[in-house]
């Protein structure tokens, strides 16, 4: 990648397209574009480096509004995409755009094989629990019970968490964001960008046509602090408007709400975005709103060679080793003979 | 001198037995999926191309890695043809055919021509292994008519393979795993075939283990030496050298081809390689081929799934890599939708498919022509994709490259299509050397084409082609993808009017292709009763059949399509020079039904769907039938 100081100075400007954005007035998509663009400029790499790949639903119309190279491929296919991508052009940063349909329903499989080899991707999945291209039909994390097209009588499939699916995959870094938090989410996709090998970012983001405000409890100024934990790493987990409530182990191995007037900070669990396991950021994925507060933040961000540092190593050490290919000696290689 | 001391010893002594000139010999060897008959007819192949023969392989293995040991279904079999003239199939009738237990015998024994000769390792014929064949009593037993019309050698080969290789120290189970190699011995006898290439691989191979090298060796010898001690042979044969092109030549599988074509091509093109691929029977020697190629700047991915694969050669070609993906049936149509993608961003990519009997599983080691209407029509919307065909194993090379150079310069996906025969058989390759190859031109815009009003990804060139920007360029940032463009600027476009602009663009740009490809040619008599038409793998048997009608005077001419979207130019004019079209297929008639609705031609079909090549015979049968009755 290329850090050449006298790059132009860029602004969110310079990144977006000259595309009409067609998403409905105040879906939550407008605030996570407004947030990339303001990240982009940031991080010292040329505008024509940047490619940004999606697959097919509201969020993935993402590529269009951006002024980078971008592809808007075919329903959950983006990381396969990218992964090529990436391995012929490793010296391009590449940006995943997806949804919970997206990648999580018909792109499961790649999403996992994706951030288990640790494609040096930027993953943002937004999580808007509803189908809103397809206009409103219950997606894989839609709540138990809950009513829409598809489901009248409410949804009986359990849900899965983002999270848990990208820390169960081995995921180098895990973060999730809410689409109006303007500063906690740039702060979040900053240091996704930053992070070597693949980010998985996970942003509540509200499809205020199909499934209107079902992440108030995070996005609401006066109350989030009182359901969400901000995580940070290497501090005890206290959160509320007042910062007087901790979460600390109970006896039976899960996490317990606890008043910091009756139990020391030093006996809550404390963040640990590092560990050498990823336990602790499992249970933390697993905090969830009402029964917990739900933390946001940066749960996961440890060092791993990506795939695509490892497979160019491998191109290295092999020519190294054998010499640059040469043609006419491999079609000679094996038995060969010569007719007079 | 009895076999085994022979064998210790390791020279032959004098053989003085006849020793009569043949031009054409089909050998089959088969026996249980473990007995290890794909290495003992890959040996025998080496030792026929390297001594000068013309050979043509038809390996045939069952899906199942190891069906139950001694079954019907577990029957493993390797044919070749090896012969002092040009020949271009496997052959139709066994000469000698090699089985090593009953249910090898029964599979295979039809295949045998009358006054063949049989060879069968007679200590496999066990009450057990007799019964797993469905035997109710011994076939090899003196009073069996059904093996009367054979020259019939039982020998006893475990035995004196056994006796072979004593003293070494070997299990009983590792001495029995030698008598392939006996079994090779003595076939190699009986063609007076120089044992010293198989002698030097199996020293090379086992180098790490020189006593199970020896023990190999010695049960070569074994079967060598028994074919001329024992009175049973009285005779044995030679096949001289072809007359084959001069130059160096090598023997190449259509798989392997295919690989060093792709890689040929992104030299020609001086561009890095990037596969995609997912492991499936029969394509997945091309993935294993091209894995070994990273210092030529190869990049192969195996991705999780068949789609993946596909898509990641998307990502790969739009980031200017030269993008290839291969599989067969099932794998292809798990990719239509990605290449219906390829086909609306206009990117250059190679798809493979090397294809088996359908349809769903099928017959996963079979070989059939019956994708064509995959590779035709396999996807939604009106989405052309171009098609080429290899006709052999070596013509897999000329035909990847082929596939490449239309992909680059028309910027489209591009069907490259083999099958399990060619990619499996293997024939003598000429090397080519690398000047001698044709250029393929590759280029990249560094400057914007829209004069001040920034880039435009679909303004087209004279082919209709658009430019093949890449990411990392500055001022030509764009954004390509699945929703109708529109022509020129590349936005997003919903209008009727553009639509079906660019459904009719792609169509013509994909029609223009026959701008670029050979006129075709006609094997035969310019004009005619009878016109055989056909395409990919059964290349061999049809000139064959074809060749021997038109020796024995019957007006046909052979017509083999490498190209078949778009056809060359000239095809229909040189169906209007024929009275008849006969179109043989491993399929119910694809091609056929497509030259009927293309040229309104009256083509009749020879259909045959039994997951096996052609024999020639079957071909001719059909020409004479035809040319026969157009005479009187």
């Amino acid at each position: 990648m290329s850090t050449d100081v006298s790059l132009p100075v860029l602004t969110a400007k310079d990144f977006a397209s000259d595309q009409e954005i067609r998403w409905c007035p105040r879906c939550g998509d407008y605030s996570i574009l407004a947030q990339v663009k303001k990240v982009l400029p940031t991080l010292g790499i040329p505008k024509e480096n940047f490619v940004c790949v999606s697959g097919i639903g509201c969020s993935s119309r993402f590529p269009y509004y951006l002024d980078t190279y971008g592809f808007h491929g075919i329903h959950g296919r983006a990381p396969a995409i990218a992964t090529g991508l990436k391995i012929a052009r490793p010296d391009l940063q590449v940006w995943v755009i997806t949804g919970d349909g997206d990648g999580l329903s018909i792109g499961g499989n790649h999403l996992m094989h994706a951030i288990r080899r640790n494609v040096d991707l930027k993953i943002i999945l937004f999580n808007n629990q509803i189908y809103g291209l397809t206009k409103g039909q219950y997606s894989p994390t839609s709540p138990i019970g809950k009513r829409t097209k598809s489901t009248p009588f409410g949804s009986v499939a359990n849900p899965l968490s983002p999270l848990s699916v990208a820390i169960g995959c081995e995921a180098t870094f895990v973060a999730r964001s809410v689409d109006v938090d303007i500063k906690h989410l740039t702060t979040v996709l900053e240091r996704a960008a930053h992070h070597k090998g693949v980010a998985f970012v996970e942003v509540y983001q509200d499809c205020n046509v199909f499934n209107s405000g079902a992440f108030e409890f995070a996005s609401k100024k006066d109350s989030k602090a009182d359901h969400c934990i901000y995580l940070e790493h290497g501090k005890p987990l206290i959160f509320g408007n007042n910062r007087d409530k901790g979460v600390r182990l109970g006896g039976d191995g899960l996490p317990q709400v606890v008043s910091l007037d009756e139990v020391a900070e030093d006996d809550l669990i404390f963040h640990d975005e590092k560990a050498r396991d990823p336990s602790l950021a499992f249970l933390l994925g697993r905090m969830r709103y009402p029964d917990l507060p739900e933390p946001m933040g940066v749960f996961r961000s440890v060092e791993r060679p990506s795939y695509d540092e490892l497979l160019c190593r491998q191109l290295e050490e092999v020519t190294e080793k054998s010499g640059p290919g040469d043609l006419e000696k491999l079609f000679n290689s094996g038995d060969t003979w010569e007719v007079k | 001198m009895s076999a085994s001391d022979a064998a210790q010893s390791g020279t032959t002594g004098v053989d003085d037995k006849p020793i009569e000139t043949l031009e054409t010999v089909v050998v089959r060897f088969c026996g249980d999926s473990g007995d290890g008959m794909q290495l003992v007819g890959t040996q025998f192949t080496n030792v026929s191309a390297v001594f000068g023969n013309d050979v043509s392989t038809l390996p045939d293995f069952p899906a199942e890695i190891r069906a139950p040991a001694g079954s019907l279904a577990g029957v493993s079999g390797y044919q070749l043809c090896f012969s002092s003239g040009e020949i271009y199939t496997p052959g139709d009738a066994v000469d000698t055919l090699v089985a090593m237990n009953p249910a090898a015998l029964k599979t295979n024994v039809g295949d045998l021509k009358r006054g063949g000769t049989l060879i069968v390792n007679e200590d496999a014929f066990d009450k057990s292994s007799l019964s797993k064949a469905h035997y109710d009593r011994n076939p090899l037993s003196a009073d069996n008519a059904d093996l009367a019309a054979f020259r019939k050698h039982s020998v006893p080969m475990t035995r004196l393979t056994r006796d072979a290789v004593d003293g070494l120290g070997l299990s009983q189970r590792e001495a029995d795993r030698c008598k392939n190699f006996f079994a090779l011995g003595l076939v190699m006898w009986l063609y007076d075939r120089d044992r010293k290439p198989t002698e030097d691989w199996i020293t090379s191979k086992f180098a790490r283990n020189p006593t199970i090298a020896e023990a190999n060796l010695r049960a070569l010898r074994a079967g060598y030496n028994f074919g001329f001690s024992t009175e049973a042979f009285t005779v044995h044969y030679e096949v001289a050298p072809a007359e084959l092109p001069p130059g160096r030549y090598r023997k190449v599988t259509g798989n392997e081809a295919v690989a060093m074509g792709l890689a040929t091509a992104a030299k020609l093109a001086g561009k890095d390689l990037f596969y995609g691929g997912y492991p499936i029977t029969p394509a997945s020697d091309i993935l294993h081929e091209l894995s070994r190629l990273k210092n030529f700047g190869v990049r192969t991915f195996q991705a999780e799934d068949e789609i993946a694969a596909a898509t990641s050669i998307i990502g790969a070609a739009f980031g200017g890599a030269l993008a290839v993906t291969a599989s067969s049936g099932p794998g292809i149509a798990l990719k239509g939708e990605a290449i219906g993608l390829g086909v609306m961003t206009e990117l250059p990519m190679v798809i493979v498919n090397v294809q088996r009997g359908g349809p769903s599983t099928g017959l996963p080691t079979k070989t059939e022509q019956s994708d064509l209407y995959l590779c035709y029509y396999g996807r939604n919307g009106d989405c052309p994709v171009p098609i080429v065909a290899a006709q052999s194993p070596a013509d897999c090379f000329a035909m990847a490259q082929e596939a490449m150079r239309i992909a680059v310069e028309y910027m489209t996906p591009v069907f490259l299509m083999t099958d399990g025969y060619i990619a499996n058989g293997a024939e003598p390759w000429l090397i080519p050397k690398l000047d001698d190859l044709k250029p393929i031109v590759c280029t990249h815009p560094t400057e914007s084409n829209g004069n001040g009003d920034g880039f435009l990804p679909y303004l087209r060139n004279e082919r209709l082609a658009r430019p093949w920007a890449i990411p990392g360029t500055p001022g030509l940032e764009h954004r390509l993808g699945g929703l109708e463009k529109a022509d020129v600027t590349g936005n997003v476009s919903y209008d009727p009017d553009n639509h079906e602009h660019m459904v009719a663009t792609r169509a013509r740009k994909v029609a223009n292709i026959a701008d670029s490809i050979p006129p075709q040619e006609v094997n035969g008599p310019e004009s005619g009763d009878l016109l055989v038409v056909s395409w990919g793998g059964t290349y061999g048997a049809v000139w064959s059949a074809v060749r021997q009608c038109q020796k024995r005077g019957l007006s046909v001419a052979h017509c083999h399509l490498r190209y078949l979207n778009p056809f060359p130019k000239n095809l229909a004019e040189i169906f209007s020079r024929y009275q008849q079209v006969l179109v043989p297929e491993l399929n119910t008639g694809q091609l056929r039904t497509i030259l009927r609705g293309t040229f309104l031609v009256d083509a009749v079909g020879l259909n045959k769907i039994k997951g096996k090549p052609f024999l020639i015979t079957e071909i001719v049968d059909k020409i004479e039938e035809m040319a026969g009755r157009s005479n009187s």
